[in-house]
This record gives structure tokens, C-alpha cells and sequence, in this order.
């Protein structure tokens, strides 16, 4: 005999137990973020607009991706010094004076961001795209930060 | 004019449900009546989904984001679709409303029914 009781998966759980396990799993989801990242974005939350900036790195790129909604090429800035890429612009409001606000949830202004890069870079090759909100920065690997296989011969 | 609390009304465990991201959104009113603008970053035409229902306006975009194959070195995006609602005013001709997207800013524009605006009337 056993003192546990299992549930029969025929028996629906109780619908306040799903959304406990929801919150949990969002409480999960949030430890697992790297705690860098998150300090990062809070340290900057209540001074201006800070977009959410994703970077990823394969054998031969590294590449940065920001979610900027409804900017113009124009006003969008890339930059890079030191190892550390610089992604900054403005948005300007294109509605006019008289209009009235009723609800203002979206950010006005400038943005900068910046995030040191994993590896070196060849600053010459850099590009970026920006379609459907999103900005792209590809940056090529320098030739010797590039993970390199070697032969080894035995005579 | 959004409620968020009637927003899990449909009853379903919120597990099942699919997640959504209520993104930020602003409201102005023009001359001939409101412009919403709602960002979403990765939604482009195909992934736009606008639907009025009883008198409550719900737009979904689903992303279609860049895909790049690698390792995560720094993440602060959400991979969730958004969704916003918002209840129509009876003063908005629901059969005018317009919507365009552009770099991943939605922009809904809201007429005014004609019997709203204010008008003249001559005395004959």
C-alpha cells in the first residue's frame, strides 16, 4: 500500500493550480536569464528608452539584433570603438502640437545602447538591415578570433 | 478604454492558452478622430491580424523574426506574439477604421461617425 496518492491524468486539475504553475514557470523563466542582463536593462529603466537587444555569435559572425518599432533609417546610429558597438538614434513624435494625447505608452526621444563584443571584429566588413522594426547588425569575425581546425600530422 | 483584467475571459486554464505580449500602444485624437499607433517589432503585413468583434477592436501580430543560427550571448527580447484590445467608443464608425504598418508600427486610424461631428446648421 502506498501513502501517496497519484492523480489519475483523467481527473482535470483544479484551474487556479494551472495559473500557479504558469507564474512558477515565469518565475523559472526569469532566474534563468542571465543576471547581467537583466541588472543591465534596470540600471538604465528609469532614466529613458531602452530598447531589448539581443546578441548571437556562430563561427564566423557575431550578430546584434534591436527591436526599434517604427523609426526611420535616417535616425538610427552604429558605432564602433574598442570592441564595443554603439547602437543609438531618435524618434521624433510626427504628430502635430494641437492634437490631444489621450494615452502615451510609446517612448519619444533618444535611445542608446552598447554591449562589449565576445570576440574581435573586422570593422570593415560590417553591415546592417533594418526591416519590420527590427535592426540587424552583422559583424563579421576577425580572421584570428575565428575558430580554426589544425591539422596535426604524425610522421 | 482597455481592460486588462476582462482579457482572459474566454475561461480557458491560462497553460493552454497561448501567451501574448500586450505591447505599447498611443491614443491621439485628430480633427476627424483617434489615431492608435501599437508597436510591434517583427510583425509585418502577412502576421497582422485586426478584428472588431461586439464592439472591441483586437489586434494580434505574429513575428516573424530574422533567423540566425548561433549560440545566445545576450538576450532581452521576448519570443511571444503580441496582442492588444481595446473597446471601440460608440462614437467611432467601426466600417472606416484604416490600418497600416510600417517598420513594425501598426497605425489604426478611427473616423468619427458623421452624426458625431460637430456641425453647422443654418436657420432658414
Amino acid at each position: 500500500m502506498s501513502l501517496i496518492r497519484y492523480q489519475t491524468p483523467e481527473v482535470a486539475s483544479w484551474p487556479a493550480l494551472d495559473r500557479w504553475s504558469t507564474l512558477r514557470g515565469e518565475l523559472d523563466s526569469l532566474f534563468e536569464m542571465p543576471l547581467w542582463s537583466g541588472f543591465g536593462r534596470q540600471s538604465q529603466l528609469f532614466s529613458a528608452w531602452t530598447p531589448a537587444l539581443d546578441v548571437c555569435q556562430n563561427n564566423d559572425n557575431v550578430v546584434a539584433m534591436i527591436e526599434l518599432a517604427g523609426m526611420k533609417k535616417e535616425d538610427i546610429e552604429i558605432s564602433l570603438h574598442d570592441g564595443m558597438l554603439t547602437i543609438s538614434g531618435e524618434r521624433k513624435s510626427e504628430t502635430a502640437q494641437e492634437d490631444k494625447a489621450e494615452r502615451s505608452e510609446r517612448f519619444i526621444g533618444k535611445f542608446r545602447r552598447s554591449i562589449t563584443l565576445p570576440t574581435r571584429i573586422d570593422a570593415n566588413k560590417v553591415s546592417a538591415n533594418y526591416k519590420d522594426g527590427i535592426l540587424t547588425v552583422t559583424l563579421p569575425k576577425a580572421e584570428e578570433a575565428k575558430p580554426k581546425q589544425i591539422q596535426v600530422n604524425v610522421d | 478604454m482597455d481592460t486588462l483584467v476582462r482579457e482572459n475571459r474566454n475561461g480557458a486554464p491560462a497553460a493552454q492558452q497561448e501567451q501574448f505580449i500586450a505591447p505599447p500602444a498611443s491614443l491621439r485624437e485628430d480633427g476627424d478622430g483617434y489615431r492608435l499607433e501599437i508597436e510591434m517589432p517583427g510583425v509585418n503585413k502577412e502576421g497582422l491580424e485586426i478584428s472588431i468583434e461586439n464592439n472591441e477592436l483586437t489586434i494580434i501580430g505574429r513575428r516573424s523574426m530574422p533567423q540566425v543560427e548561433g549560440t545566445p550571448v545576450h538576450r532581452e527580447m521576448r519570443p511571444h506574439n503580441f496582442r492588444r484590445w481595446f473597446e471601440l467608443d460608440p462614437s467611432i464608425d467601426a466600417a472606416k477604421i484604416g490600418a497600416r504598418i510600417d517598420q513594425g508600427l501598426v497605425t489604426l486610424t478611427l473616423p468619427k461617425a458623421e452624426q458625431v461631428k460637430p456641425r453647422k446648421i443654418t436657420v432658414s
